[in-house]
């Protein structure tokens, strides 16, 4: 417990001292936020899609969760390179404990990362529809930062160094976000793309938390909390087994 | 027998099919309870592999390891709970301070609260960075950084205290300190030390016994004296040289030290 506690603590006091890296991370969502949200939000209005930042602001804040976890995630890769993960990995606890703190602690950031998102988005315009929206919009931040927190760790168990980083970034990152429904309605999407995003893990999280926000959901508040626990259980375990088995 | 390391048959192949390299072939040695042993080869000859191996992070190809009694593939927590260690790579998080640093140590390590804040608080006058103990480590010099180590390797009193290239980089004042501090642990509190080094006269002064490996081989070992009478040397140096050859190793750069290298180029920061 203890070495879950200390691993979380360590991740959360990383993160509130390297205030360049918050500040740094907000600056893209704060550009998709102007750039689409009032570039896209006339002409939304115009085809009869209602008001567009209502729509879009749950994705924005998707996207900086989804960013920061992943990074969080892979930024074991630093720890490997700069040696701070040997002096974990030769300590009497369990691997698994290590994990879990280290996840957990992402986790958190990316959901702090989610909330401050959310309060810009307060301040361009957003309007959530209740208070208990915005509570359960918060376990669902949450819920999806383990989920990536979770992919980003067991990614990164298998790198040794930052070159597949690149790939991981445009190959997964990227698509996950751009096909997930956070820019554009699933509902009226075309039939391929609507498949593409049925199996995008992120788009249940986004479904979650604008169906919290806002009311209108996409699958549903139930199939959305479905499919990101199984998905959470499934890549924590594979994460842990891979974390399990790094050798140095 | 009463041995603190105890190693037979020991050996780690790295890679599959035709590429294979034996990092390790074939080595066995002991270190007695309360010795001081150094384990001296030139770069890639297999001295940090050998010291994963002992310190669990890799898993040997074959052969048998005893840590304090344990075996270090199946009894992984006793073993680790025996040994401290400096690694030959830094490894302190440079984004806390060196009293989170000993802290987070000493809550992996299982180290009561009030023993450990008491401990930490020795160590780190012992190792003159108490007025320090509130900075980030990314403020501190090489040399305060390793004082760190050896203070947060120490933490949890642990029997046997491996040192991989401790002494890299250091000023002499700092190395000749540091020398003197483990020396007087070994003597007071009969930690056993593993170390490893590439300066021959440190291992003449500190060490009482030594094993050289080449090629993943011990090709020598015994104490300075010993080891200069086999070979009709007159320094340490010299006998690891007539052992060893006078060529160049060139060890491969892995991805740790490209990156490291790109790091400095750039001045970056993590």
């Amino acid at each position: 417990m203890n070495t879950i506690y200390i691993l979380w603590l360590r991740q959360l006091k990383r993160y509130i001292r390297s205030r360049s890296r918050m500040i740094g991370s907000l600056g893209q969502p704060i550009l998709f936020l102007v750039a689409l949200g009032f570039g896209f939000g006339p002409i939304y209005a115009r085809a009869g899609g209602g008001n567009y930042m209502q729509f879009l602001a749950p994705g924005i804040i998707a996207q900086g969760v989804l960013f920061t976890a992943i990074f969080s995630g892979i930024e074991l890769i630093w720890d490997r390179q700069f040696g701070f993960l040997k002096e974990t990995l030769v300590a009497p606890v369990p691997r698994l404990h290590i994990m879990l703190g280290r996840t957990l602690g992402g986790a958190t950031i990316a959901s702090l990362q989610g909330l401050i998102v959310f309060v810009l988005t307060l301040v361009i315009g957003f309007r959530p529809v209740s208070i208990l929206g915005v509570l359960q919009a918060v376990v669902i931040i949450f819920l999806m930062a383990l989920l990536f927190t979770s992919v980003g760790t067991a990614i990164a168990s298998t790198l040794s160094d930052f070159q597949g980083f690149q790939l991981i970034m445009n190959f997964l990152v990227m698509p996950l976000f751009f096909l997930s429904g956070s820019l554009f309605p699933l509902t009226s999407a075309p039939g391929f793309l609507k498949v593409v995003s049925t199996i995008d893990p992120l788009s249940y999280g986004v479904d979650g938390v604008r169906g919290a926000l806002t009311g209108s959901v996409h699958f549903g508040l139930g199939l959305d909390y479905l499919v990101l626990f199984v998905l959470i259980s499934i890549v924590l375990i594979t994460g842990s087994y891979l974390f399990s088995k790094i050798q140095i | 027998m009463d041995s603190a390391v105890s190693v037979h048959n020991l050996v780690k192949i790295f890679g599959s099919g035709k590429n294979t390299f034996r990092a390790v072939d074939n080595i066995s040695f002991e270190v007695g309870k309360g010795e001081i042993f150094a384990f001296l080869g030139p770069n890639g000859a297999g001295k940090s592999t050998t010291i994963k191996m002992l310190t669990t992070l890799l898993v040997p190809s074959g052969g048998e390891i005893r840590i304090n009694g344990f075996d270090p593939t199946s009894q992984q927590d006793k073993v680790r709970s025996s040994f401290g260690i400096v690694f030959q790579d830094p490894s302190l998080d440079e984004e806390l301070t060196a009293y989170e640093n000993m802290e987070f140590h000493g809550v992996l390590y299982k180290v009561p609260k009030k023993i450990r804040k008491q401990r930490i608080n020795e160590l780190l006058k012992v190792v003159e960075l108490e007025d320090r103990r509130n900075s980030l480590v990314k403020t501190f010099s090489g040399g305060m950084r390793r004082r760190l180590e050896i203070a947060r390797g120490l933490l949890h009193h642990p029997s046997i205290f491996f040192l991989d290239e401790p002494t890299v980089g250091l000023d002499p004042q700092t190395r000749n300190q540091m020398w003197q501090y483990v020396l007087k642990l070994n003597k007071e509190e009969k930690i056993t030390v593993f170390m490893t080094t590439h300066y021959m006269e440190e291992a003449e002064k500190v060490a009482e016994r030594i094993a050289i490996i080449d090629h993943g081989k011990i090709i020598a070992s015994g104490t300075a004296t010993e080891l200069k009478k086999k070979t009709k040397a007159s320094s340490l140096e010299d006998a690891f040289l007539n052992l060893t050859g006078k060529a160049i190793r060139e060890e491969e750069m892995s991805g740790v030290e490209h990156m490291r290298m790109r790091r400095q180029m750039f001045g970056g920061r993590r």
